[in-house]
């Protein structure tokens, strides 16, 4: 066992919906658990958080004061560090916060709000330690999970996917959502992986999987606003579960700014 | 040749003798709010008075009591993804037991198609892709296995969309070459014309009365009243010159904040044919697929050379589509990459019209 390369998966503040991607790999996960030792994934069963690991899997946002402690630990045992899904790359949904007063917030919903230590903000791992490699989406997907394990484990760089969702969406033939509809779909800005799933099933893409490279965020957002959408509404479509990753945190941030005036 | 007359009923004909002849049929349906290209057995599937109302960055399907089935102008498809296809393994690599590597061939035998419904733009794009991955110094083997077993029947555009200006780019909006099969459509039936040897074949089976004057007539008067109705063009002239004169125009910064580079426009663009290369291998590595899908140049990896990105903003990107559609294809294929469907126009998110474009570079003083 022991010359089989470590693998580790930690949760942060996450819904575990990517370590579900893990979970549900079907046949890959067999041949995964023999090529590999999966020394630490609490929710697979096997704890070991400071072992030594080729491989750690990171999933969800910085968010309390001991993950500030706990993520610096996770590098220092590992060789690579991945970051799988929104929250662990972006933020996550819960970086909503950060554009409001996360203190008013707590007091209004907890009955006992000194029991809640979480941070003011939720900030993506690459905020505080050094990443490798960034596998959006919500959750991951399951096909750049695997091209991700068998190229670190063979000495070559990642394949990096960052083009637009349209370009997915047309080699998957999909009717045009947002043209046929006028749906403000976000797949013009938003990068591939998904495999253009939501316009597939006839629904405007929401963003999980991030901004694409050169994302002409204020364009989508201009054009938005002349499908009748009001500024508030706009600035919901970029403030989602990817809002803590620019440049969607700016075009939302001046919507929300026009929708208060 | 002479020219037949199809009832409206014969029309489950002609599929029927081309299902017997052994060709898998594709036809125009409606599907999610669009014209689409599906598989094709009973003539009641295709889309009955159906209207297209194109606009930039807009399609809506409206449905009419006209009886007939091609009253629209185009879809999001064309012939392209039919022949060219947007992902396919082009080779398969296996590391056998004793650590040797084989190269396993994925090229299939392409069975026969028959897709109804092609348009003279179709057709002219159809023309250049043929050009491009047939007739260069390496064909290529996919594009010719199912080249050679498409069947083509066309159909006149008599309803050309608003996005439409075929008429200026000189391909269409009448089917003249091309084709197996061209049909024309009047309110009782449709005129048939073969155009190879194929074509002559299958309409030899339907047994035809011939065409009468009226008919051939009101056919024509449709087809030109098509093309007078176009309200979009480009110049008729060749633009190389003028583009090439032009790449410091301000007109370039100002549709790179409209334009999203999302690759859509290239896409439904029936002559593009760039594509990207990658390897997926399985996870323990004991085989690997080489797979080639649409690429545009609108995407980084596109211009990515050794560590540089030569196009790293959408300024440079819409530039480098414009002036090779219009431009620098002149010099690789003879003619400008433009057919005139319009597809690029409705089917851009932010509805970028390539005529207002091309017009507004070229027109006026140069910017060199």
């Amino acid at each position: 066992m022991a010359d089989k390369p470590g693998i580790a998966v930690h949760k942060f503040a996450s819904c575990d919906g990517c370590q579900l991607t893990f979970l549900d790999m079907g046949d890959d996960l067999l041949a995964l658990s023999r090529m590999v030792d999966i020394v630490h994934f609490v929710e697979a069963g096997p704890v070991n958080p400071e072992a030594e690991v080729d491989i750690a899997f990171v999933e969800g946002s910085i968010s309390t004061p001991d993950d500030l402690q706990r993520i610096q630990s996770i590098r220092e045992h590992s060789r690579f560090l991945v970051t799988i899904g929104a929250c662990a790359t972006a933020g996550g949904l819960q970086a909503l916060r950060n554009f409001v007063d996360a203190g008013e917030w707590v007091s209004a919903i907890y009955a006992k709000p000194e029991y809640i230590h979480s941070l003011s903000t939720s900030t993506p791992i690459a905020a505080h330690v050094k990443v490798d490699l960034e596998l959006w989406g919500c959750p991951v997907d399951r096909r750049q999970v695997l091209a991700a394990i068998r190229d670190l484990l063979s000495g070559v760089i990642p394949a990096f996917e960052q083009d637009k969702v349209c370009m997915e969406c047309k080699r998957e033939q999909a009717v045009c959502v947002m043209v046929t509809r006028g749906l403000p779909c976000m797949g013009p800005v938003t990068r591939t992986g998904c495999g253009a799933l939501c316009p597939r099933f006839e629904r405007d893409c929401y963003a999980c999987f991030g901004p694409s490279e050169n994302a002409n965020a204020e364009s989508l957002a201009r054009r938005f606003e002349g499908l009748g959408l009001m500024p508030e509404a706009v600035a919901r479509r970029f403030h989602f579960i990817t809002s803590g990753a620019p440049p969607f945190t700016e075009t939302g941030a001046r919507r929300r700014e026009q929708s208060d005036e | 040749m002479e020219t037949g007359f199809l009832p409206r009923a014969g029309l489950q004909t002609l599929l029927d003798t081309l299902l017997d002849a052994g060709y898998r049929c594709i036809g125009p349906q409606l599907r999610d709010g669009a014209i689409v290209y599906d598989a094709l057995a009973h003539a009641e599937q295709l889309p009955r008075g159906a209207r297209d109302h194109q606009a930039p960055g807009s399609y809506r399907i409206e449905t009419t009591d006209s009886s007939r089935h091609f009253t629209w102008a185009n879809g999001p498809q064309a012939l392209k993804p039919f022949l060219f296809a947007p992902r396919e393994t082009l080779w398969r690599a296996e590391r056998r037991d004793d650590h040797t590597i084989h190269f396993v061939e994925t090229l299939n035998t392409s069975t026969p198609l028959a897709v109804i419904g092609a348009r003279a733009c179709d057709l002219a794009a159809l023309r250049l892709q043929d050009q491009h991955f047939l007739e260069g110094l390496n064909a290529d083997p996919f594009y010719r296995a199912r080249r050679k077993n498409l069947f083509i029947v066309a159909v006149h555009c008599s309803h050309p969309a608003d996005t439409c200006f075929c008429a200026s780019t000189g391909d269409g909006p009448r089917a003249e070459q091309g084709f197996d099969i061209a049909l024309g459509e009047l309110d009782d039936g449709y005129l048939v014309q073969s155009g190879s040897d194929h074509g002559a074949a299958i309409v030899a089976k339907l047994n035809l009365s011939s065409a009468t004057e009226a008919q051939l007539n009101q056919v024509g008067k449709e087809i030109e009243a098509a093309a007078k109705s176009q309200t979009r063009n480009l110049p008729s002239r060749n633009l190389r010159e003028a583009l090439f004169a032009n790449l410091s125009h301000p007109r370039w910064e100002q549709v790179a904040e409209r334009c999203l580079s999302c690759g859509n426009c290239t896409s439904v663009c029936p002559t593009c044919f760039c594509h990207s290369e990658r390897d997926d291998a399985a996870l323990g590595g004991e085989n690997s697929e080489h797979v080639r899908e649409w690429d545009s140049c609108f995407t980084q990896g596109h211009s990515y050379i050794h560590g540089v990105t030569l196009r790293d903003d959408t300024h440079k990107r819409y530039r480098q589509w414009l002036t090779h559609k219009l431009g620098s294809w002149h010099d690789q294929y003879g003619r400008s990459g433009c057919v005139g469907c319009g597809r690029c126009i409705a089917w851009c998110p932010v509805g970028i019209d390539i005529t207002e474009e091309a017009g507004a570079i070229c027109a006026g003083e140069r910017h060199d």
